[in-house]
C-alpha cells in the first residue's frame, strides 16, 4: 500500500467536505422523527459508526490472514493500524449508543444480542491491543495478535448466535439484504451520506496512521544500526 | 497416525506424571473454584439461593476463572524451565504437541471438576450427577481447554501473562459459558432433550472449530 500525500491530501478535504454535509443533513434538513424526537438524530452517527468499527475490524481479518500467510510486514502494519481506528469507532459506537438508549428505552443499557455482541466485540479488540502492547517485539508479537485477529473476526458471529437467544429490544435492521424496519427516504439518504463520509474518514485515519507506523518503524530500525555498529554505546550509558 | 499418536500419549503421560508428582494444577483449580462457589453465595440473594435460577450461572462462573488459573500454569512450568525449546528441537508435530498438551490439561480440568461437583451439590442442594449434565460439563470442558492452551502458549510469551490470558480468553469463550449455562440450568429444571439439544450443539460447534483452528494456529504460536 503506497501513501503518496496527494491521495492522503484528497481524502483529507473530501471526508471533511462530506463532514460538513452530513452536519447540515442531520441537524437542519432531515425531519424530525415523530415518536423519539430530537434525540433520534443521533442514529445517524451511531449507525455509521458500527459500520465503519466492523469495517475496520474486517481489515484486522484481512491484513492477519495476509500476515500469516506471507509474512509481509505491510500486512502486519495493516492489521495493527486497523485494530486502533476500530477501536476508536466502536468506543464512540457504543457511547453513542448508550447515550440514545437512556431516551429511547429509558436505560442505558440491556443484554440485548446486538449490545452484548458490540461490547465483546470492543473488549475483544481491546485484548487486541493489549497484546500487541505486552508482546515481544518482532515477528512473534504480529503472528500472536495475527492469530487473535482471526479467533476474534470468527467468534463474532458465534457470540452473537448464541446471545440472539435472549429477548431482543435492538431496533431491527433498517437498510441491507436482512433490513425489515421500513426507513423514511430523507432519512435514509442522510444515514447514506453520514456512512460514506465516515467511510471516507476511516480512510484517511488509516493512511496517515500507516505512513506514521512505517516511521516509526524505520526510526527502530535505524537505532538499532547505531547500537549494532557501536556495541559500547549502551554500555557507557550503563544500560 | 501412531506417530502422532504415540506423541500426544508421550507429551499427555508427562505432564500427568509432572501433576502426580507436584499436585500444582488440580490443588489451584479445585480450591480456587471451591472458593468462588463460597463467595458467590454471599452475592446472591438469600430467597433465591437454592433455586436452579442461580446454581448453574454459579457453577459456571467458578468452572471459568478457576480454568483461566489452571490454564496459566500449562505453559508456565516449559516455559519456566526452558522446556518448551527442548520440545521445538523434537522432530515431532506442532500438532501432536498441541493436542498432548489439551489433553493433558483437559484431564486436570475434569479431575478438579469431579472433587467440585459434590461440593456444588451439597451448597446448592442440587443433583448434578446426570448423564446429560456431564457430558455437557464435558463439552465445555473441551472447548475452554482447547482455546486455553493456544491462549497460554500466547500469554506465557508476553509481559504480565497473568492478566494477558483471561483477557485473551474470556471474551473468546462466551458462547460456550452462555450454552453452558442454559443447558445446565435446563438439565437442573429437568426439561427435556429437544430445549437442551440446541444449547448442547452450540458448544459441540464450538468445540470443532475451536480444536481446528487452534491447532492449526499452534504452530504459528510456537515457532522461532
Amino acid at each position: 500500500m503506497t501513501t503518496n500525500p496527494p491521495v492522503k491530501n484528497a481524502l483529507l478535504v473530501t471526508s471533511a467536505a462530506l463532514m460538513l454535509l452530513t452536519l447540515y443533513l442531520v441537524f437542519i434538513w432531515v425531519p424530525t422523527e415523530r415518536n423519539l424526537g430530537i434525540s433520534q438524530r443521533i442514529f445517524y452517527f451511531h449507525v455509521a459508526l458500527a459500520w465503519v468499527g466492523f469495517f475496520a475490524f474486517f481489515w484486522v481479518l484481512v491484513g492477519s490472514v495476509g500476515y500469516l500467510w506471507k509474512r509481509s510486514r505491510s500486512m502486519d502494519r495493516l492489521a495493527h493500524t486497523s485494530a486502533e481506528i476500530g477501536m476508536l469507532f466502536t468506543t464512540l459506537m457504543l457511547v453513542t449508543g448508550i447515550t440514545w438508549a437512556k431516551p429511547a428505552w429509558g436505560v442505558w443499557w440491556t443484554w440485548d444480542p446486538k449490545l452484548t455482541t458490540s461490547l465483546i466485540l470492543w473488549l475483544i479488540y481491546a485484548a487486541y491491543l493489549m497484546l500487541r502492547a505486552y508482546s515481544p517485539p518482532g515477528d512473534q508479537g504480529s503472528r500472536f495478535a495475527a492469530i487473535l485477529g482471526i479467533v476474534g473476526f470468527v467468534d463474532v458471529p458465534i457470540i452473537y448466535m448464541s446471545v440472539v437467544w435472549w429477548r431482543t429490544v435492538h431496533p431491527p435492521l433498517v437498510v441491507g439484504p436482512a433490513a425489515t424496519g421500513a426507513l423514511e427516504p430523507s432519512m435514509r439518504a442522510v444515514l447514506m451520506v453520514a456512512t460514506v463520509a465516515f467511510t471516507f474518514l476511516f480512510a484517511y485515519l488509516l493512511l496517515e496512521r500507516l505512513s506514521l507506523r512505517r516511521s516509526e518503524e524505520e526510526t527502530d530500525r535505524a537505532r538499532m544500526g547505531v547500537e549494532t555498529a557501536a556495541p559500547g554505546y549502551r554500555a557507557m550509558e550503563g544500560a | 497416525m501412531t506417530g502422532f499418536w504415540s506423541v500426544v500419549a508421550t507429551m499427555m503421560w508427562k505432564d500427568v506424571l509432572t501433576e502426580v508428582r507436584a499436585k500444582e494444577v488440580i490443588t489451584a483449580v479445585l480450591t480456587f473454584a471451591i472458593l468462588t462457589l463460597v463467595i458467590l453465595n454471599f452475592a446472591v440473594n438469600k430467597e433465591t439461593q437454592f433455586t436452579p435460577i442461580v446454581a448453574p450461572g454459579v457453577l459456571w462462573v467458578s468452572l471459568t476463572f478457576a480454568g483461566v488459573l489452571g490454564l496459566t500454569r500449562t505453559f508456565a512450568l516449559e516455559k519456566d524451565r526452558g522446556n518448551l525449546e527442548g520440545l521445538l528441537l523434537t522432530p515431532t508435530g506442532r500438532d501432536a504437541l498441541f493436542v498432548g498438551k489439551m489433553l493433558g490439561g483437559l484431564t486436570f480440568m475434569l479431575a478438579a471438576e469431579a472433587v467440585l461437583l459434590p461440593f456444588f451439590a451439597v451448597l446448592f442442594d442440587v443433583s448434578p450427577f446426570q448423564p446429560m449434565l456431564l457430558l455437557v460439563i464435558l463439552l465445555a470442558t473441551l472447548g475452554f481447554v482447547a482455546v486455553g492452551t493456544l491462549f497460554s502458549a500466547i500469554a506465557v510469551n508476553t509481559r504480565s501473562r497473568e492478566i494477558m490470558l483471561p483477557m485473551l480468553f474470556l471474551p473468546i469463550v462466551v458462547p460456550v459459558v452462555i450454552g453452558a449455562v442454559a443447558a445446565t440450568a435446563g438439565v437442573l429444571e429437568g426439561r427435556s432433550w429437544g430445549e437442551i439439544a440446541k444449547w448442547v450443539q452450540l458448544i459441540a460447534v464450538f468445540d470443532v472449530l475451536a480444536l481446528v483452528f487452534c491447532a492449526f494456529a499452534f504452530e504459528h504460536v510456537i515457532q522461532e
